[in-house]
């Protein structure tokens, strides 16, 4: 009845392929055929940010975009940021400074942070809240999660310098 | 080990959550799984005059389509639960689906059950439904006039309720001194929790047992009413909240579609699941406020009040839902003197059905509304007797020594010390210094403005005979039980149910420092019909004053036996042992110990009890309050206005609160950032508006201004702790202080900046738009 097409993508560096109607959601795709619920829905008109993933790197709201638009690229989720154990420092900073309260919201946040610190590794706190443009939460009022991003930022600094000198690899280069 | 109760411990609930680990409704996937689709009216007001469904029927994928026909008999309507008593209540229950007439835009008129969620989309665009459209009214005076439609034909002026509270000659205000009179607008707002409301059912043919996993804030409250709406037991029905994407009063309400998905899963024998998109949780989720508030404030020209009277015209929607009574009349009605000393007040609500979305609980609900109509009065009054609103507050505060007090209304406010909390914000805020630079910025032509907010609210839900006394049909009670596995570990089980608030955190910090245990050794258990016996949920700022000390007092149980199976091991006497830090000792003789964890394991062997000790470690406390709890605080927002826009700018925001005793600041302080942006939010951008024909203008985040994280500055946050009385942990509660306090400090501060044009009241939300204008008409002499 449907016409079927095959996309195949690499999610949280796992190669994935499928057989989907091409008028699917890359968030339905992501929740329902790869079983990945970390990435969530809150809205129908993509104002809120939920379900905010990175495609080749950049955040974008996977309701915005079908699954076969994405065939052939490279996507993160929250459950490829970090594990329980080995927190990504922007979920530390999440877990530190009390940015999340349902944690409805929380992965699309992070995702759209990761974002913004890939592209601003020392954003101001109003940078932050710019950037929060396309997010909304309901619970936190924004304060934490801002101070939340300034941590892990100041965090992943630290690393990026540790790693600079051990390594001498220019900050910025390399995957 | 470090006292936890007071420490700003990090969440317990946060390494799932943050790495994608959480499991909410929509998460959840059964084998053989349908997907259930609702049709909903396009039409506010209207006669149903058939639906044909063959062709949804025949699309390939679909299971069912069901109208209120086929349910009939087999799925009762959704009552109300709360009757108010002495208000002359004509409550309108829902209906399952639609029966001969829509009475608001996006009521559900059909359900489709198909394979997938795509499938049952489709399939709603093949039913077509007859209508005949009716007049229709979305306005509560409107409603109320003569001549407006009727919703219910046995409803004359639409007119659901009318309560009344107190009584006041009128010679009080006609000799009053001064008199203040205005009328205020609390629009309606729609609370919007990130996660919609989802359910996903499954029936057990074998049995008849029907589990539903839903979005609710109350799973106890819901098997209740669904038990009754479904005609299946309560031993049968089990109710799950998993996590909860937020509720903010939204998810304590008890909805048609979840009982519609029950049903469908029995009927057709595999699991169905609901996800409500964003679009229909504007229409068909509960709304709030939408009050129109007329008030009196009496006083003398020295600033001190005498009398209030207050007149509430409230919007209910098109039915009466859950909480729908209570909140303009209880809720609200009994706070309307605020943190004051008022010797007379009297309140009139007037509850009106209209073609709209039904109302209930938002975060607050009803004590929002008071603490407005309240606060705003103070400020016009100071305008009118030219005093700072300030002085006009410390005149009228309730002062410390007259605690425990009794208000106009008849409640008893259990403790309080608002000159503290008024104290520490003004210098906190620098009061003095900020009228200065107020001064020299308007001699420059700039709008600087400062509102205050000193407000008290109602919280706690408890005791349950206040609850009997006052119509709702449930208790207020709190359960738990504390038990100790052999191991040593703790699982707490809590008839609250958390959606958000850390109370997996708190409550463990509770049980930690009552054990002396780590606080890594406790799990709580919620939201589950099935492992909690009864409890009435998590609102009205309740989980801790009440929960969190049911917690406390079976803890303390659970210490007591343990330290009877300790004595008899040791072979003293009771009385002889002393217990800290998780170790049981004899006292004044070193190394006679028995620890916890060893107690756990010999009250669970059993091998060596004492005669009249049964086995195991557990105890349970069904805790009931003596009183409400009171949390009050001092809130200071600054503004400045942009003259060119009329866009308003949150300069700082500075709250003060007092919740008792404070189990968590980290926590406590989380729920004031989103509470007050809450309040902010209903004062700056949102309300949700109809338009003359009953459709929702503003039905999805493009049209309804959300909070968003650059509207705001770092909240200035401090609080004090005056324990509260009436449970064993002194505290009161923190959800709501936020969005009540917020709203009138918010507007204060606007008017308080438009005082150069003159400008006495606008009406929330103060969007530039109004704000421009009411600049606008001021310039232009109009
Ligand atoms: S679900 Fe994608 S932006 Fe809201
Ligand atoms: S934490 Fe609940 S919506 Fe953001």
């Amino acid at each position: 009845m449907y016409r079927r097409c095959n996309i195949s993508v690499t999610v949280n560096d796992v190669e994935r392929q499928a057989e989907i109607e091409p008028r699917m959601l890359l968030v339905h795709f992501l929740r329902e055929t790869l079983n990945l619920t970390g990435t969530h829905i809150g809205c129908d008109t993509s104002q809120c940010g939920a379900c905010t993933v990175l495609v080749n790197g950049e955040a974008v709201k996977s309701c915005t975009m079908l699954a076969v638009q994405a065939d052939g690229s490279r996507i993160t989720t929250v459950e490829g940021l970090g594990e329980p154990k080995r927190l990504h420092p922007i979920q530390q900073g999440f877990w530190e400074k009390h940015g999340l309260q349902c944690g409805f919201c929380t992965p699309g946040v992070l995702m759209a942070m990761v974002g913004l610190l890939r592209e601003n590794a020392s954003p101001t706190e109003a940078e932050v809240r710019e950037a929060l443009e396309g997010v909304i939460c309901r619970c936190t009022g924004y304060q934490f999660i801002v101070d939340a991003v300034m941590y892990a930022a100041s965090e992943m600094a630290k690393t990026a310098h540790a790693v600079a000198e051990s390594h001498s690899v220019p900050i910025g280069e390399g995957e | 080990m470090a006292k936890m109760i007071g420490a700003p411990v990090k969440r317990k609930e946060d390494t799932r959550l943050l790495t994608g680990n959480g499991m909410f409704t929509d998460d959840m996937k059964l084998p053989g799984m349908l997907h259930a689709a609702f049709l909903r009216s396009p039409f506010a007001h209207a006669r149903i005059k058939g639906i044909d469904t063959d062709k949804a029927k025949q699309h390939p994928g679909v299971a069912a389509v069901f109208t209120a026909a086929d349910l009939f008999g087999k799925v009762r309507p959704v009552p109300t639960m709360w009757y108010v008593p002495g208000a002359d209540l004509k409550a309108k229950d829902r209906s399952p689906l639609a029966t001969e007439k829509v009475l608001y835009a996006g009521e559900a008129v059909a359900v489709v059950i198909a394979e997938d969620r795509y499938i049952a989309r489709d399939a709603l665009d093949l039913i077509s439904v007859d209508y005949e459209e009716l007049p229709s009214v979305t306005h509560q005076e409107k409603a109320l006039a003569e001549g407006a439609p009727l919703l219910h034909e046995d409803v004359p002026q639409n007119l659901a309720l009318l309560w009344k509270a107190g009584e006041i000659p009128d010679e009080v205000f006609a000799q009053a001194e001064v008199v203040v009179k205005q009328r205020l607008y609390n629009q309606r707002v729609i609370p919007n929790p990130m996660e919609t409301r989802a359910a996903v059912a499954q029936y057990n043919p074998g049995g008849g047992e029907l589990t539903i996993w839903c979005t609710s804030q109350n799973p106890h409250i819901h098997r209740m009413i669904y038990s009754d709406v479904l005609g299946v037991p309560e031993s049968k029905l089990r109710i799950v909240a998993p996590d909860v994407g937020g509720g903010f009063g939204a998810k304590i309400a008890t909805y048609t579609e979840e009982a519609v998905v029950g049903h469908a899963a029995r009927e057709l024998k595999r699991p169905v699941k609901w996800v409500e998109e964003r679009r229909e949780h504007f229409l068909a989720t509960t709304h709030a406020r939408d009050e129109v508030i007329e008030v009196e404030l009496a006083g003398n020209k020295d600033g001190t009040f005498t009398a209030i009277r207050v007149k509430n015209t409230a919007n209910l929607g098109a039915y009466l839902s859950t909480f729908g009574a209570g909140c303009p009349t209880i809720d609200f009605g009994l706070m309307v003197t605020g943190a004051y000393q008022i010797p007379q007040a009297e309140v009139v609500t007037y509850g009106v059905y209209t073609n709209t979305t039904p109302t209930d609980a938002y975060r607050g609900a009803g004590k929002p509304e008071a603490t407005f109509q309240i606060e705003r009065m103070v400020d016009l009054f100071a305008r009118k007797v030219g005093m700072d609103p300030l002085e006009v507050r410390k005149k009228n505060l309730i002062p410390t020594e007259l605690f425990p007090y009794t208000t106009a209304m008849g409640l008893l406010y259990d403790s309080g010390h608002y000159e503290l909390t008024l104290e520490k914000a003004l210098e906190t805020a620098g009061y003095e210094a900020l009228r200065k630079e107020q001064e020299e910025l308007r001699a420059q032509g700039r709008l600087l403005g400062i509102g205050i907010s000193t407000y008290v609210e109602l919280c706690g839900f408890g005791p349950s005979k206040v609850a009997g006394a006052i119509g709702f049909q449930g208790g207020v009670w709190e359960n738990s039980t504390v038990r100790v596995h052999p191991s040593g570990k703790v699982s707490v089980y809590t008839g609250t149910s958390p959606h958000g608030q850390g109370t997996a955190t708190s409550f463990s910090q509770i049980v930690a420092d009552k054990l002396g245990i780590p606080i890594e050794d406790i799990e709580l258990v919620h939201g589950d019909t099935q492992s909690i016996s009864m409890g009435w949920g998590t609102y009205g700022s309740r989980a801790t004053a009440v929960g969190g000390a049911a917690v406390a007092i079976a803890a303390d149980r659970v210490v007591a036996k343990a330290k009877r199976i300790a004595a008899h091991e040791l072979e003293v006497a009771a009385e002889d042992l002393e217990f800290a830090e998780g170790v049981f000792s004899v006292k004044g003789v070193p190394g006679r110990t028995k620890t916890f964890q060893e107690i756990a394991r010999s009250a669970n062997f059993a091998w060596n009890l004492p005669d009249d000790v049964e086995p195991s470690l557990e105890a349970q406390s069904f805790f009931d309050p003596t009183n409400f709890v009171y949390p009050f605080g001092a809130h200071i927002c600054v503004v400045e206005i942009d003259k060119d826009t009329g866009e308003v700018m949150l300069k700082r925001y500075i709250a003060v609160d007092d919740v008792g005793r404070v189990i968590n600041p980290l926590l406590a302080e989380g729920q004031v950032h989103g509470g007050v942006a809450q309040g902010v939010g209903q004062a700056l951008w949102e309300g949700a508006v109809y338009s003359d024909n009953g459709q929702l203008l503003s039905g999805t985040f493009m049209d309804y201004a959300m909070p968003k994280a650059r509207f705001f500055p770092k909240i200035e946050w401090q609080y004090t702790e005056t324990p509260s009385p009436v449970n064993p942990l002194g505290a009161k509660g923190i959800g709501e202080t936020g969005t009540t306090a917020a709203p009138p400090a918010v507007v204060n501060a606007v008017m308080d900046a438009l005082q150069p044009f003159g400008v006495e009241d606008l009406d929330m939300p103060l969007t530039p738009e109004k704000v421009w204008k009411a600049m606008q008409d001021r310039r232009e002499g109009v």
